[in-house]
């Protein structure tokens, strides 16, 4: 039996497809999937994001605990509510899953992780905390909504409460703040500005309603996919996992080694790697060829090897076929696609795709 | 509740068979299926000319989520295409049965259409399969 968030009659009220992700039924799309899209890229459009799990990590030990947890440096937040991507790491280097870190003080940070990894991330981390002074606590009692596109930020504030509104309307990117029970971070999945918002699960079919009413269109996990890989954002599970290093994942920019003096999970096993070289390039491809790119195509490098796409899809704001994919060091610009048993030729980009509704590559 | 014309024949696999004036077979994917799949994003299509077996694998649709093979209900000869597929995949979402038509076929046999399903029996299959 699948789990089911506060908004789950909303999602049936709409006419959603439902599906199992993760343990959770949630919403694949309310019709279409590509208008939904569309509708966050150029308008605002809402996901029910309640299934991510909060964990809230406090105590005098906390933000240690997170200099060793974290390949990220939580050091290098200042301002209160400020946000981190980061990933957690196995001893070997791989990535345990990827997360985003709220400050709050240096006594209580906030994270959010994915659903499907929940019980082994909270097994992880707990396991993590021996010997630091903290008090990990999910927070199953709040529920989360992502408002996103160009005009989420009004639509969403002309129906958020008077100190929630003032609290949210002054936060800059990347960053959070409380208001009462509730939560906004100017933070995101799709490349689009908005908010993602933590709030009392018995108070989130009111507040759907309320953005539904001002006009910001229901969208499901499909829409979320294809807008996060046009913003060129990794999945975990697909684009990395255990068995693969940040490294190889377009991550390394989320891989703080400096300052040198920080032991953290997984530091010696990627300083090893780094040392070793021959590390394979994480990139973005554009089909020019037919068919459309999926997870596990193989990529032919000419000389260099051959790579695989972890990611792939049809981008409907480009309206051509785009993927991410490890190839092998040396791959050129141009490589091919087993697209179905037949080779379609592709170009190497740098992600991102698209972003703040504009193409970011050339088509 | 999708929607199955009393008129077409249907296939297993939800391909859709209209029986022509002039002998030929217009061939689609049922309202059913084009639910499933999502919004279309590619269509291959035959090439004219090629003969089919029945059954075999003759075209694509690929939507959002996934690829879908598209098998020739009736064994025979690609007459037409639908050329507008090429640039509107989306036609087979919003008209199935009208504007999203796949290809054309010439049956080998002309009565083989007649042993499809009907829309009943295809209808009673797709609810039993829930």
């Amino acid at each position: 039996m699948s789990k089911q968030t506060p908004l789950y009659q909303k999602h049936l009220e709409a006419g959603a497809r439902m599906v199992n992700f993760g343990g959770w039924s949630m919403p694949l799309h309310y019709g279409s999937q590509i208008e939904e899209h569309h509708a966050v890229r150029r308008d605002a459009g809402m996901f029910d994001v309640s299934h991510m799990t909060v964990v809230d990590v406090q105590g005098n030990g906390a933000r240690d605990y997170l200099r060793f947890l974290l390949a990220n440096d939580v050091a290098k937040l200042k301002v209160p509510g400020k946000a981190l991507y980061s990933c957690m790491l196995t001893p070997e280097g791989g990535v345990v899953d990827d997360l985003i870190t709220y400050y709050l003080s240096d006594t209580f940070y906030r994270l959010v992780v994915n659903a499907a990894t929940r019980d082994k991330d909270l097994a992880w981390m707990r396991g993590r905390a021996t010997g630091f002074d903290v008090l990990l606590q999910e927070r199953d009692d709040l529920a989360m909504v992502a408002v996103q596109g160009p005009h989420a930020r009004d639509k969403a504030l002309s129906v958020l409460d008077g100190e929630v509104a003032r609290v949210a309307d002054a936060l800059s990117p990347f960053v959070g703040g409380q208001a009462g029970d509730w939560f906004v971070g100017r933070t995101g999945y799709t490349g689009e500005d908005g908010f993602e918002i933590m709030l009392p699960a018995a108070e989130t079919p009111a507040f759907w309603d309320r953005l539904k009413a001002a006009g910001v269109q229901p969208a499901g996990l499909g829409a979320r996919d294809t807008l996060r890989l046009e913003a060129g954002m990794n999945l975990y599970g697909q684009d990395m996992d255990e068995q693969v290093s940040p490294l190889e994942s377009g991550l390394a920019w989320t891989v703080a080694f400096e300052p040198a003096v920080r032991d953290f999970v997984g530091r010696a096993a990627l300083e090893k790697q780094k040392a070793a070289g021959g590390l394979r390039r994480f990139v973005g491809l554009v089909l020019e060829g037919r068919g459309v790119l999926r997870g596990h195509m193989r990529v032919l490098c000419g000389a260099a090897g051959e790579g695989e796409i972890t990611s792939g899809g049809f981008s409907p704001t480009l309206g051509v076929s785009i993927a991410l994919a490890r190839v092998p060091a040396g791959t050129g610009e141009r490589v091919e696609v087993d697209v179905r048993g037949k080779p379609q030729p592709a170009r190497l980009v740098k992600p991102p795709f698209v972003r703040n509704g504009q193409a970011c590559v050339e088509i | 509740m999708s929607n199955t014309p009393a008129d077409l024949r249907y296939t297993k696999s939800h391909e859709w068979v209209r029986s022509e004036s002039d002998g030929t077979v217009t061939v689609g994917i049922s309202d059913h299926a084009q639910e499933l799949l999502g919004d279309l994003v590619f269509v291959e299509t035959p090439e004219v000319g090629s003969s089919q077996d029945a059954g075999a694998a003759c075209a694509v649709v690929e939507s959002v989520k996934a690829a879908s093979d598209v098998y020739a209900p009736v064994a025979g000869e690609v007459v037409a295409v639908n050329e507008q597929l090429a640039d509107s995949p989306e036609l087979v979402n919003s008209d199935p049965y009208g504007e999203g038509w796949l290809f054309r076929l010439k049956p080998a046999d002309a009565g083989a259409a007649g042993g499809l399903m009907d829309a009943d029996a295809y209808q009673a299959m797709v609810d039993a399969e829930g």
